[in-house]
């Protein structure tokens, strides 16, 4: 069980959050133009990386606020947490 | 012949307080203090138990959790049974019953035990071998399985007791009291740390508390004067909290820790009552300290499962602890000094010690000299080669070891002897540690696993950390408290340890018989009856991983979970395949470290409380006036409202009739509703709904469709503009949070320069519906001053109105397709606004109507409910809604997959009405459709989604998805059936008013 450290309430239990897959996939603007294929790589395509991972979270039972983690998902272990919008940390 | 041996008044026996109790419905005596264990060995009864496979004869082995023995059913016949439990960990109260398990008819006499001698047919995998082949032999099988097998009984009535749950935070916590657990609490406590020190069992201080070895010294006292001076102390500290009868069952990664808190196990049955009997503390610490201590490893060796065998730190609990003698000939067997340390305590206590059979070939150690001089027999290098004595050890034979230890040479000694205390050295109790996700690492020269890469804020000090003496375990944990609690001083700066123990080991995982393997019974694993013979056997067999030797031998598998054998299994598999311990890995231990029960599992979350549920403002009329209600997400709605003894269908055919012919009212607080507000509201409902937004006038409503991004419906529901950045969305009942969420996501993280902002206000409101060509001059009466014209007030409008003076909005919209209104009021006045319309309505004989009847309504006008006629694979264009997919809009969520390949197939199931020639047969929802009867297998073309008797129409109705259906309209179909076909027919999925002429009847 995770303790994550929203960034607008602080520390709080993982059952307060949940998961809402990787990051920094933006929706395309101007979906229209896109192919077939690329659509389904938007829509469909996920990594799973064994590793350092970037994913969405939101503290669903706080503050609602959607936020940003990255996890190594080989040993569960946060790396950064930080809002919507700011850039990835670099490693 | 029941023998007394007790040896000697135990400080922690009270024997003032004879305390009697009953074992497979005997009635023996013990004292308070005793455990079940300790007081059937005071009564000389040591065969407790059979083993699960071969229903061999078993006793008690250890003094601790890890006891795979015995297990035993504790007061059978009541509700208050409970399987599995250890009789090393029962304290006994007056009128404690307690039953062995998996024998039948007797522990004395078991049918079972027929499998031990038929064992040659029993090898590791037996059961996958055998059982397996022919498929149809199966159902026989399993009646035998079943019936010789099973451990212990579950209770058949509820469970009577309380359990309870509670979040704890600590800044740190200490696993153990033992003598490391003590000093590491202590020191925390002491430099201002909240300190929560937890033990399994009931006293503090570990083995170190009836430690008397006079060789062993800590500030010159005996390191059990010493310990419980600092025990003592413990009563004057702030800032800890001690926990006893807790057991840590869970360390999960992050420092997140279970453990359960016995509260009235240990008590007599009229004390229970009322009480909460477990507590599992859900504990979130900054800094773990595991204290665990070590489990003494057993020796593997031929018969090594006798009752009378135990571990030699067991029998040393029992003699110094209990003060019980477990045999009146006692034999040590070691491969180290510990045995030496129980024999000199049996010894000081006058109890006879025949022999220690030592496999090294000789130690000088002063505890080993004083053991000579004391005149007990030591046999060098030797071994034992066989046990006997069926239901009680009788006698062992013991031979001279080879050099290298693989075989025995010489001639066989026969020693007599009751009971053998066996000493295998030391296994670090490092199952907490890995469960937490910390790595071990194998240390070669001590032959263990320990502590190596920890992945959270916590140290293993003690026996758990690899120190097992005394002088080095305060120093060791004098570093490590410093350095991990960045204290510069603690109580262990100045404390003197006098020692004289050894730690030489002479490491035989298989020790060697005169028979060859195959004709041997080595166990490994007690409680799950496997050898050493079946571990070789999965080898020979080509398993490699240990985690498939385990399951393939089921080795580790008992309730608990190999304890005692794992290392051996280990180290016979590292043997046989001639590769070093640390290359084979460990296997997992997986929580919990001991079991749980579902009572402290599911804490107060049993009967109602299981799961939450919400009623609406109106829920106490429903009551009052009888109806039947249906669950809808987690919320209790009206489902109807039976009167005089009506049937479901009766009341819904009324109900249904009632609405469309006069007037009818339903409970729609339960619709999911968002407030939305903000500059960019029109453009945000642009953007999420399928049809567009911008141009709806204020104080006008909106039917929408909100699709998911892979194009296919999410949601449904009528969206209020209230004013100019003002709107109020409804959603479906079960839906509600998910479309609140979702909607939050976008705006929070696609779209977040929109001027928008969402409230859920579902339990703010009240909504009455009111439906029916009636409907008008009911709410006239209500609201007489109100201009309900429909030029004023037209279908898909809102108004502001007061009823009294409660504020209340009036939308004119229609999910049944009758005139209607739906009434929103603040919630405390839902059921006041409910009873008004009810009175008003009386002249036109109002009637109620529930969920069913609401549901018939809408598939008489083909509208369709989300979730019920969709399943997440069906688009607007599927659902023949196209009208309502703008074309003209650039962009909305899912619109983009409306044009891929796929969802453009001509060839998807689609919504199509479904009339039965016969219009008497209704449909059973779910039922598959086929276009031929002949075939086989037969195509199935999609299947029914909606399906009533429509009273209005006098016919049976049904919605249905059905493969291509758009094109099919008039074509005839079959629905087959278990016992027939019915012939139906393809038509439009609007069945009643098509023109919708009753919305402005
Ligand atoms: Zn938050």
């Amino acid at each position: 069980m995770f303790l994550i450290n929203c960034p607008y309430c602080g520390e709080r239990d993982q059952q307060e959050f949940k998961a809402g897959g990787e990051a920094h996939i933006e929706r395309p603007k101007q979906p229209t133009e896109l192919s077939d294929d690329e659509w389904a790589e938007y829509l469909f395509m996920r990594k799973n990386i064994k590793g350092i991972q970037f994913e969405r979270w939101n503290h669903a039972h706080g503050c609602r606020k959607w936020f940003n983690m990255v996890r190594d998902t080989s040993n569960d272990e946060i790396k950064a947490i930080y809002k919507m919008g700011e850039k990835p940390p670099t490693q | 012949m029941t023998k007394n041996l007790r040896v000697k008044s135990s400080e922690y026996i009270d024997e003032t307080n004879r305390i009697s109790f009953k074992f497979n419905g005997k009635t023996y005596h013990g004292f308070k203090g005793d455990t079940l264990a300790s007081a059937l060995l005071a009564n000389d009864v040591h065969l407790v138990g059979r083993s699960f496979k071969y229903h061999r004869p078993r006793g008690i082995m250890t003094s601790g959790s890890e006891e795979p023995n015995a297990i035993v059913q504790v007061n059978p016949g009541t509700n208050r049974t409970e399987p599995n439990v250890r009789a090393t960990e029962v304290e006994i109260y007056e009128g404690l019953e307690a039953s062995s398990q998996n024998c039948w008819p007797s522990v004395e006499f078991d049918i079972g035990g027929i499998n031990n001698f038929l064992s040659p047919f029993f090898p590791a995998g037996f059961y996958y071998k055998t059982f397996m082949w022919p498929a149809s032999f199966w159902e026989k099988y399993e009646f035998f399985i079943r019936h010789s097998a099973g451990l212990g009984k579950s209770p058949t009535t509820s469970d009577p007791d309380i359990y309870d749950h509670r979040n704890v935070h600590c800044d740190v916590l200490v696993v153990g009291a033992g003598i490391s657990g003590i000093m590491a609490a202590k020191n925390a406590a002491k430099n201002n740390f909240k300190t929560l020190l937890i033990e399994e069992k009931n006293e503090l201080g570990g083995s170190t508390i009836y430690e008397n070895n006079q060789f062993n010294k800590i500030d010159n006292k005996t390191p059990s004067e010493w310990l419980k001076k600092e025990i003592e102390e413990l009563k004057n500290i702030q800032n800890l909290e001690i926990k006893t009868r807790t057991s840590v069952a869970a360390y999960h990664q992050y420092n997140y820790l279970l453990a359960r808190e016995n509260l009235t196990d240990h008590l007599e049955a009229k004390n229970k009552t009322n009480k909460i009997r477990q507590r599992l503390l859900k504990i979130r610490a900054k800094k773990v300290i595991l204290a665990t201590g070590a489990l003494e490893r057993p020796l593997i060796f031929n018969n090594n499962d006798r009752p009378g065998i135990m571990l030699s730190s067991a029998v040393k609990k029992y003699s110094e602890f209990y003060g019980v003698a477990c045999g009146s000939k006692n034999v040590f067997f070691t491969n180290n000094d510990s045995a030496y340390e129980s024999a000199l305590s049996l010894y000081n206590k006058g109890i006879n010690v025949q022999a220690i059979i030592d496999i090294r070939e000789q130690s000088e150690s002063k505890i080993v000299k004083k053991v000579k001089e004391a005149g007990i027999k030591i046999y060098w290098s030797h071994t034992i080669v066989d046990t006997s004595g069926y239901k009680r050890l009788n006698s062992l034979s013991i031979m001279k070891l080879s050099n290298d230890g693989t075989s025995v040479t010489g001639s066989k000694i026969s020693i007599s002897c009751d009971c053998l205390g066996v000493a295998g050295g030391w296994t670090p109790a490092v199952h907490l540690y890995t469960q937490s996700g910390s790595k071990l690492k194998f240390d070669e020269e001590k032959q263990i696993f320990l502590p190596n890469q920890n992945t959270s804020e916590q140290i293993s000090v003690g026996s758990c950390g690899g120190d097992f003496k005394i002088d080095e375990i305060i120093k060791n944990l004098n570093h490590k408290l410093k350095d991990n609690l960045n204290i510069k001083e603690t109580d262990l700066d100045n404390i003197k340890v006098e020692i004289d123990q050894e730690n030489s080991k002479r490491n035989i995982w298989l020790l060697p018989s005169d028979k060859p393997l195959g004709k041997t019974k080595p166990f490994v694993d007690y409680q799950n009856d496997a050898t050493a013979k079946d571990i070789k056997l999965a080898l020979r067999e080509g398993f490699r991983s240990i985690e498939h030797v385990k399951r393939y031998t089921t080795t580790g598998m008992g309730t608990d979970q190999g304890k005692l054998g794992n290392m051996h299994a280990l180290g016979i598999i590292a043997d046989t395949a001639g590769v070093k311990m640390g290359e084979l890995g460990t296997t997992t231990f997986r929580p919990p470290y001991t079991p749980l029960t579902f009572g402290a599992i599911v804490g107060r979350n049993v009967g109602k409380f299981f799961d939450i549920f919400r009623r609406t403002p109106m829920n106490n009329w429903h009551v009052e006036n009888k109806a039947e209600f249906e669950n809808v997400g987690q919320w209790k709605r009206a489902w109807y409202y039976p009167i005089n003894g009506e049937t479901m269908h009766q009341a819904v055919q009324r109900e249904s009739k009632a609405a469309r012919e006069s007037a009818g009212i339903l409970d729609a607080s339960t619709l999911g509703k968002i407030d939305i507000q903000g500059s960019d509201a029109s453009e945000f409902l642009n953007r999420v709904y399928t049809n567009a937004w911008s141009k709806l006038a204020i104080g006008k409503c909106r039917y929408g469709l909100m699709l998911n991004e892979d194009g296919m419906v999410y949601d449904d529901g009528v969206t209020t503009r209230l004013g100019e950045n003002h709107y109020i969305m409804t959603t479906t009942t079960g839906g509600a949070a998910n479309v609140l969420g979702k909607l939050e996501d976008y705006l929070q993280t696609e779209w977040p320069e929109l001027d928008v902002y969402l409230t859920s206000v579902t339990d703010h409101y009240a909504t009455a519906s009111l439906c029916g060509p009636n409907s008008k001059k009911i709410l006239k009466k209500i609201i007489p001053d109100l201009d309900l014209s429909d030029e004023s007030f037209p279908h898909m409008s809102f108004k502001e109105a007061k009823i009294g003076n409660v504020q209340c909005r009036i939308m004119r919209i229609s999910f049944t397709g009758e005139h209607s209104y739906e009434i929103n009021v603040q919630a405390s006045y839902g059921k006041d606004l409910w009873e008004k319309c009810i009175e008003a309505g009386q002249e036109f004989k109002i009637t109620p109507y529930g969920t069913e009847t609401m549901h018939l309504l809408r598939a008489e006008k083909g509208f369709i409910i989300v979730g019920q006629d969709t399943d997440g694979t069906m688009t607007p264009i599927d659902l023949q809604m196209d009208w309502i997919v703008s074309k003209k809009k650039y962009d909305f969520i899912g619109k983009r997959s409306l044009y891929r390949s796929d969802t453009m197939r001509e060839d998807r199931k689609q919504l199509v009405g479904l009339l039965t020639d016969d219009p008497n047969i209704v449909l059973e929802e779910g039922a598959q459709i086929v276009s031929e009867l002949n075939q086989n297998p037969v195509e199935m073309l999609g299947h029914v989604t909606s399906s009533y008797f429509s009273p209005n129409l006098n016919k049976s109705i049904a919605l249905a998805v059905v493969r291509g259906g758009k094109d099919m309209m008039g074509k005839k179909l079959f629905v087959p059936m278990e016992n027939k076909n019915i012939n139906v027919t393809i038509a439009s999925p609007v069945f009643y008013d098509e023109k919708n002429e009753r919305l402005n009847a």
